[in-house]
């Protein structure tokens, strides 16, 4: 699947997937800026320039799908479940958090929902649910998000490879963004994506597009299927990382973050009147939810 | 019956009895049933719900976990002890911290069988007894079998706890007898210390009267048994044993006043020396009753070292009964 037009990728889009897309986006700038603060500890890793991604998979699951993410969920989360305040104040340790704090960034579980910090970790957790799915509710899938600096994993083969020997409905979503932390995916991964997932006789598709309306009509298909047990599907996204690997980490030259910049599905130029508006309402929609969240009370610990 | 059998025995009930409990393993398929048979019959009986998996101990650990993480229970078995190492990520980082992590209880019923310990002439990587490196982790219930317990609720037990739990069994028990009624041997007798949660106290015939106690895991209880019975027969020191079902999290609580009367206390496990289980009993004992005891608590473990191929070499490394009755002496004397 091409890339298209940046224009075209905001224009065609409902007011509430632009909407959501916009939510994300100033949600991870807001938390770089706090970050800049003092006002959030430990680390944080933003999607900035992914956005599109958990976006774009929204309207394809349903709520008894289990989604598995990684260290750079907050998108992830925000599109299942539209919870900026919650997921703030989980990063921010405050009253309200969806982990009571203690999870942070980067471990986070509510209902169906579980990110954790290890790379390549859950995969075979994704699989044993797939598993349990496969038998006791047939059609409902498990997804895991993962970067491409995990397939060094050796988990996600042993995963991939039970799932594609039982038929699990499992799909594994790549966010390859072309690195992994400093290191670009061409010095840490030989060979493709995409053949690794072949040699185990698992479905794949390779996304270069950074529509939402595209990535739906050829996902849903194949989603489909592995919800009817065709067995596991391997997605892997040509993305761009536009922000730095977790706060103020990055090692890249300056054309090599332009490069990832041109490549943002978020219009420099400012956009349609109805992109600014809508733009301006995330913005401040973010505004209000961090003015709430960090007057609140610490959280305290169930349990 | 033998420990196989026993084990054997309770994993079918526990398959008959809760349908949502899975097996999971290397080779555990009949006619095979498991490299030390304790799966046996389990797949003919249980179809689907017995999963032969290719050699992925993470994965498969991390399969369990997602299992349990999806509302079913998980059992999964380790063929050799030494291979748990492949899936410690699973087991502290996934399993035992998933428990609490997400800042509210979440229950991960879900057991890992791992067949443990020397003697069989395995070699190196085959032989291991690696409790200690399970110690310590929160969320994480460490148990070993023992010849005095009772299988099937061992299991129950573990299941019902919503934690990941690591079983270790010693290979050398599969063959032996599982001790019934009370009775050891001919000179001994066992029953479970009351509110202990599943400690087995084995004596002459007063277990208030011991001149020593010897803190073991039920891999080490013959081992204990046999020094227990030469310290009577040739020294008359009579000793009182006690087998913990649960190495950890342990507490002594209950054993104190036993420990305090006795006032010698040996720890004995096969373990390798250095950071053992038995120091961390030993820790706790001498919080409690420092001051009380003749001299403080004597681990006895096996060798710093590889545990050898060749009979005579593995003998020396690894723990036996003389090296308990020559610490049981030397806290005496
Ligand atoms: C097992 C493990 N090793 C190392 C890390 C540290 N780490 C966190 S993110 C990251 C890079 C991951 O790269 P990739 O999978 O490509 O995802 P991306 O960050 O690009 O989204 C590393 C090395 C970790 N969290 N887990």
């Amino acid at each position: 699947m091409p890339e298209r037009l940046l224009e075209e990728i905001t224009e065609n889009l409902s007011d509430d997937d632009l909407g959501l897309l916009l939510l994300i986006r100033h949600f991870e700038r807001k938390l770089l800026d706090l970050f800049g603060q003092g006002l959030v500890q430990g680390t944080t890793h933003t999607c900035l320039g992914q956005e599109y991604v958990p976006v774009a998979l929204a309207p394809l699951l349903d709520e008894r799908d289990f989604v598995f993410s990684n260290h750079r969920g907050h998108g992830h989360y925000l599109a299942r479940f539209r919870d900026p305040y919650g997921l703030l104040a989980e990063i921010t340790g405050r009253e309200g958090a969806v982990c009571g704090g203690v999870g942070g960034s980067q471990h986070i579980l509510s209902g169906r929902y579980l990110s954790t910090g290890i790379q390549g970790e859950s995969l075979p957790v994704a699989t044993g649910v797939a598993l349990h799915l496969r038998d006791a509710e047939p059609g409902v899938l498990a997804l895991a998000y993962v970067g491409d600096g995990t397939w060094g994993e050796g988990a996600v083969y042993e995963a991939l490879n039970m799932a594609a020997l039982w038929r699990l409905p499992l799909v594994v979503v790549t966010e390859n963004n072309g690195i992994a932390q400093t290191t670009p995916t061409s010095a840490q991964l030989a060979g493709t994506i995409g053949d690794r997932a072949r040699a185990f006789g698992c479905r794949f598709l390779h996304v270069d597009s950074r529509h939402p309306h595209e990535i739906r009509d050829a996902l849903r298909p194949l989603f489909e299927r592995t919800r009817q047990g065709a067995g596991p599907l391997v997605v892997e996204f040509a993305t761009h990382r536009i922000g730095p690997h977790s706060k103020g980490d990055d090692t890249r030259s300056a054309e090599e973050i332009r490069h990832a910049r041109d490549h943002d599905w978020y219009p420099r130029q400012g956009g349609s009147p109805r992109f600014a508006r809508l733009d301006a309402e995330a913005r401040a929609f973010v505004e209000v939810v961090a003015g709430e969240v960090l007057a609140r009370p610490l959280s305290g610990r169930e349990g | 019956m033998r420990v196989a059998e026993s084990l054997n025995r309770a994993l079918h009930e526990v398959l008959a009895e809760d349908p949502s409990v899975r097996v999971l393993g290397e080779d555990v398929l009949d006619p095979y049933g498991g490299a030390f048979k304790i799966t046996k019959g389990l797949s003919s009986r249980f179809p689907g719900r017995v999963l032969a998996t290719p050699i992925s101990e993470n994965g498969i650990v991390g399969v369990a976990g997602g299992l349990a993480l999806a509302g079913g229970k998980a059992i999964v078995e380790i063929m050799f002890s030494d291979f748990v190492a492949l899936a410690f990520d699973q087991i502290v980082n996934f399993a035992s911290k998933s428990v609490s992590m997400y800042g509210r209880p979440l229950r991960l019923p879900l057991i890992v069988r791992c067949p443990s310990g020397g003697g069989r002439g395995y070699g190196p990587t085959h032989s291991q007894s690696l409790q200690k490196h399970f110690i310590g982790v929160p969320g994480l219930a460490v148990y070993e079998v023992s010849p005095f317990d009772d299988h099937r609720e061992l299991f129950g037990e573990m299941l019902a706890l919503g934690e990941p739990c690591l079983l270790f069994e010693d290979k050398i028990l599969y063959t032996r007898r599982l001790f019934g009624d009370g009775v050891a041997d001919d000179l001994f007798q066992y029953d479970l210390l009351p509110g202990s949660g599943g400690v087995t106290r084995v004596y002459v015939d007063d277990p208030g009267q011991a001149d020593c106690v010897i803190i073991a895991p039920g891999g080490v209880a013959h081992r204990a048994l046999a020094a227990m019975r030469t310290l009577l027969l040739e020294r008359e020191i009579s000793c009182l044993l006690l087998v913990p079902r649960r190495l950890y999290p342990f507490d002594v609580t209950p054993l104190s006043p036993l420990l305090e009367r006795a006032g010698a206390v040996v720890v004995a496990e096969e373990s390798t020396a250095g950071g053992t289980w038995g120091a961390e009993v030993a820790h706790q004992v001498h919080s409690r009753l420092w001051g009380r005891l003749r001299r403080p608590v004597s681990l006895v473990h096996s060798a710093a070292g590889v545990i050898p191929a060749a009979a005579h070499l593995e003998r020396d490394v690894l723990v036996q009964d003389t090296a308990i009755v020559r610490a049981v002496q030397e806290l005496l004397t």
